[in-house]
């Protein structure tokens, strides 16, 4: 099977190069965007400080969403509560020997791959069951929901139905540290689940996913409401003053 | 009033979520700018000739200028959060008045020429090419949104549609296609100094009269004065306020707390407008310009402090842009919040207790205060998170004696428009307007039913036009809406005043009540 082995070694070589790179692109992009004007969405904190608690609170809590829509929150917080518990769980397939925190959180990232799924599948009735979201959600909106669906219940099998043999599977991604392709055991849900994150990292610099690095950049939430204070001008907004 | 030929929406007791209705607002659009009014700000007269490049290159220039404008296009998740926060959603129907629907109508232009997947995969992502019919549906909805915000502090990211409107228009007037409202009136200001085209002369005139009034009324030589250099304080105010009601009400208010502050001011016929038009139609350079004006009158006058009058998206542009389009402000006096808004002057002197009020003389009305959006959610007052909330109403508190807030839900940063900001507020739009009005007084019905409300005030040149017009379509009264200034007015003991009674009534009603009425005594003797 080192021919499929093979191919996957490339494909993630190549994923993580996508991922990573655009990344890296889209991330330089934002942040040499000038923001010319002041405009956080008050009451805003007026210390650099308190604004990193509010997109602390922002990151962790999601608490503009709380305020907007209890259901979407409570579905997207399980989901992504639960990707960050089966992220944390999946380290010790990458990392050698494993931390004991990372040993200690796997049997939560079972549930967190069960409230995942459960998340998932509660965001996505309600493209169909809301009229007004229903009317805004294009095919790719569906596409990334069954992509991230299929992960979860790809994962869940390997640990419940048919097994995989893990041991095998760290042996391919440590191998793939030094450059050399290991082979990967052949079986079939693995295959598909290796397949699918794979091509997930390689939508992500380019879709929608941006919202994870974009709300670090959105000037209504990263701003400190101080413009009576200082004076907040842009590069481009200066040379105005120059002519 | 007109009859309307539209259905104006019902008033419900819960606030309703309503089910789409797609198109329903696909006729409403304002009257486009002609040539002469595009020119004077810049823009080309009409429609370009290869205007889909030009949009295209436009919107490439702004996407480099404005890392809002970047980020919130790239961000939006469609997680339907903000669907029904919108008042012309929930007045109108039109899905394309959700926050994200509108959006989309750039975004997915945005995403066909710059995003590969748009490129590559047009029909996977909902990307489409700007033709005729995309160009009309940005004219259409991206000025039926009043720029308010309020999805902005639903959405997770942040994302604010106020931005992405000010984009597209701005596009638009690049390539010819401008709003009549905006464009007609600030090119006003350039010429003449203000939004409604008021000339110096007139505003002198204005003013005396004013000067007149109050002194009949109150006994007392409350100045009112334009072009003083030397004062210390220019005041900017909105053009409305020098004629229309109830604006001017809390013009003669302003005059009177200065007055009993005792410190010298003036307005300018220069600067005679604190409105900034620029900003609806995303214009940095115009909105740049506007604000110069004040730059400009307030070295020539020689002031040392700058003070806005009652206005919410003036406030805005002055709270957060004066600094960063006419600054910097080393010739003032740096003692002072600079600009200050005419409410935290006022509350400041109330801390102090300098200015003395005679509350029962509002005590005809039971009041409700409406937070203006660009106040609320896009400014400041005082020196903490939220004074823009607590000082309006603390002022409205020391003043009356009867207050009530409308429901939670829809004040402070959760306040509803008025349905009129973001220059729509133009006769050509008035059906949207009165739809997006719906939330609004939905809610001021609620406590006028629970609470026996009259008045609803407000510190915004707009927001008072648009409900002395809409308010009568929904059986309201159009005195209803007050200036937060008028009921300072109203209640201001002067320093030397012989009589006490309101300002605003008329003489034949104020004998009657002389004759009935004893004076009250502690209060006018500590005056």
């Amino acid at each position: 099977m080192s021919f499929i082995s093979d191919i996957y070694a490339y494909l993630f070589y190549f994923a993580t190069l996508v991922l990573l790179g655009g990344l890296t692109l889209k991330i330089l992009q934002y942040a040499r965007t000038p923001a010319p004007l002041k405009i956080p969405t008050t009451p805003a904190p007026t210390t650099s400080v308190g604004v990193a608690l509010r997109m602390t609170r922002e990151v962790v809590l999601f608490e503009s969403l709380f305020r907007g829509n209890k259901w979407t929150w409570i579905f997207s917080w399980m989901f992504h509560f639960g990707l960050l518990l089966v992220t944390l769980r999946h380290l010790r397939y990458f990392i050698d020997p494993v931390p004991v925190p990372i040993q200690m959180i796997q049997p939560f990232g079972i549930y967190g791959g069960m409230a995942m799924i459960v998340g998932l599948a509660g965001l996505w009735a309600r493209r169909f069951f809301v009229d007004r979201v229903r009317y805004i959600s294009s095919r790719s909106d569906h596409l990334i929901l069954a992509l991230l669906v299929a992960i979860g219940l790809t994962g869940l099998i390997m640990r419940f139905v048919v097994h995989t043999d893990i041991i095998r599977v760290k042996e391919f991604f440590a191998g793939l540290y030094r450059f050399e392709v290991v082979i990967l055991p052949a079986d079939p849900v693995l295959l598909l689940h290796l397949l699918l994150v794979a091509l997930l990292m390689i939508i992500f610099p380019y879709s929608k996913l941006l919202h994870a690095p974009g709300l670090f950049f959105s000037p209504s939430r990263n701003q400190v409401d101080n413009p009576r204070e200082r004076r907040h001008i842009a590069p481009w907004a200066k040379r105005l003053e120059q002519e | 009033m007109a009859k309307a030929n539209f259905q104006v929406p019902e008033l419900k007791e819960y606030a309703e979520i309503p089910e789409i209705e797609p198109g329903i607002m696909a006729h409403s659009k304002p009257f486009k700018s002609k040539p002469e009014f595009q020119e004077a700000l810049g823009f080309p007269g009409e429609l370009v000739e290869d205007w889909q490049k030009k949009a295209i290159d436009k919107m490439g220039d702004l996407l480099g200028r404005y890392r809002s404008l970047r980020v919130y296009l790239d961000s939006c998740v469609k997680c339907g959060a903000c669907t029904d926060k919108c008042h012309y959603y929930l007045g109108t129907h039109d899905p394309k008045n959700m926050p994200v629907g509108r959006q989309d109508l750039l975004r997915k232009v945005y995403r066909r020429h710059f995003t590969l997947a748009g490129r590559f995969f047009p029909n996977l992502v909902g990307a489409t090419d700007l033709t005729e019919e995309v160009l009309g549906d940005w004219y259409n909805y991206f000025h039926q949104c009043s720029q308010c915000r309020r999805c902005s502090v639903f959405c997770p990211y942040g994302i604010d549609t106020a931005e992405i409107s000010m984009a597209a228009r701005e596009i638009m007037d690049h390539i010819g296609v401008g709003q009549k409202y905006c464009n007609e009136i600030i090119g006003k200001v350039y010429k003449i100094g203000n939004n409604l085209g008021l000339p110096g002369p007139a505003l002198i005139d204005t003013l005396e009269g004013l000067e007149e009034d109050v002194f009949d009324e109150t006994g007392v030589e409350v100045k009112y004065p334009i072009d003083q250099e030397g004062a210390e304080i220019l005041l900017v105010t909105p053009s409305a306020d020098f004629f229309a009601e109830p604006h001017v009400d809390g013009l003669i208010g302003y005059g009177k707390v200065f007055h009993e502050a005792g410190v010298s001011w003036t307005m300018s016929t220069y600067a005679s407008e604190a409105a900034n038009f620029g900003m609806f139609i995303g214009s940095y350079d115009n909105m740049r310009r506007v604000a110069l004006r004040i730059r400009e009158a307030a070295i020539k006058l020689g002031v040392k402090r700058i003070v806005f009058g009652e206005c919410g998206h003036a406030w805005r542009v002055a709270y957060s842009f004066l600094n960063t389009l006419a600054g910097p402000w080393d010739f003032l006096d740096q003692r002072y919040p600079i600009p200050q808004h005419i409410c935290e002057f006022t509350h400041d002197l109330i801390q102090q207790g300098k200015l003395k009020f005679d509350k029962s003389r509002n005590d005809d009305k039971v009041l409700t205060y409406h937070d203006s959006c660009n106040v609320a959610r896009a400014s400041r007052m005082g020196d903490k998170p939220g004074g823009q909330f607590d000082i309006p109403r603390a002022i409205i508190r020391e003043v009356c004696n009867h207050y009530y807030d409308m429901d939670e839900e829809t004040i402070r940063d959760r306040t509803f428009c008025c349905g009129g900001g973001g220059g729509l507020l133009t006769d050509d739009l008035m059906e949207v307007r009165v739809k997006g009005a719906q939330p609004r007084i939905e809610a001021l019905n609620h406590v006028i039913q629970e609470k026996g409300v009259t008045h609803m005030a407000a510190i915004c040149a707009i927001c008072k036009s648009q409900f002395t017009k809409v308010l009568p379509y929904y059986g309201m009264d159009m005195d209803q809406i007050v200036s937060v200034h008028q009921l300072v007015s109203n209640a201001l003991i002067l320093t030397g005043q012989e009589s006490d009674e309101p300002d605003d009534e008329p003489a034949d009603k104020r004998e009657d009540k002389l004759a009935s009425e004893p004076a009250s005594q502690s209060t006018s003797a500590a005056a």
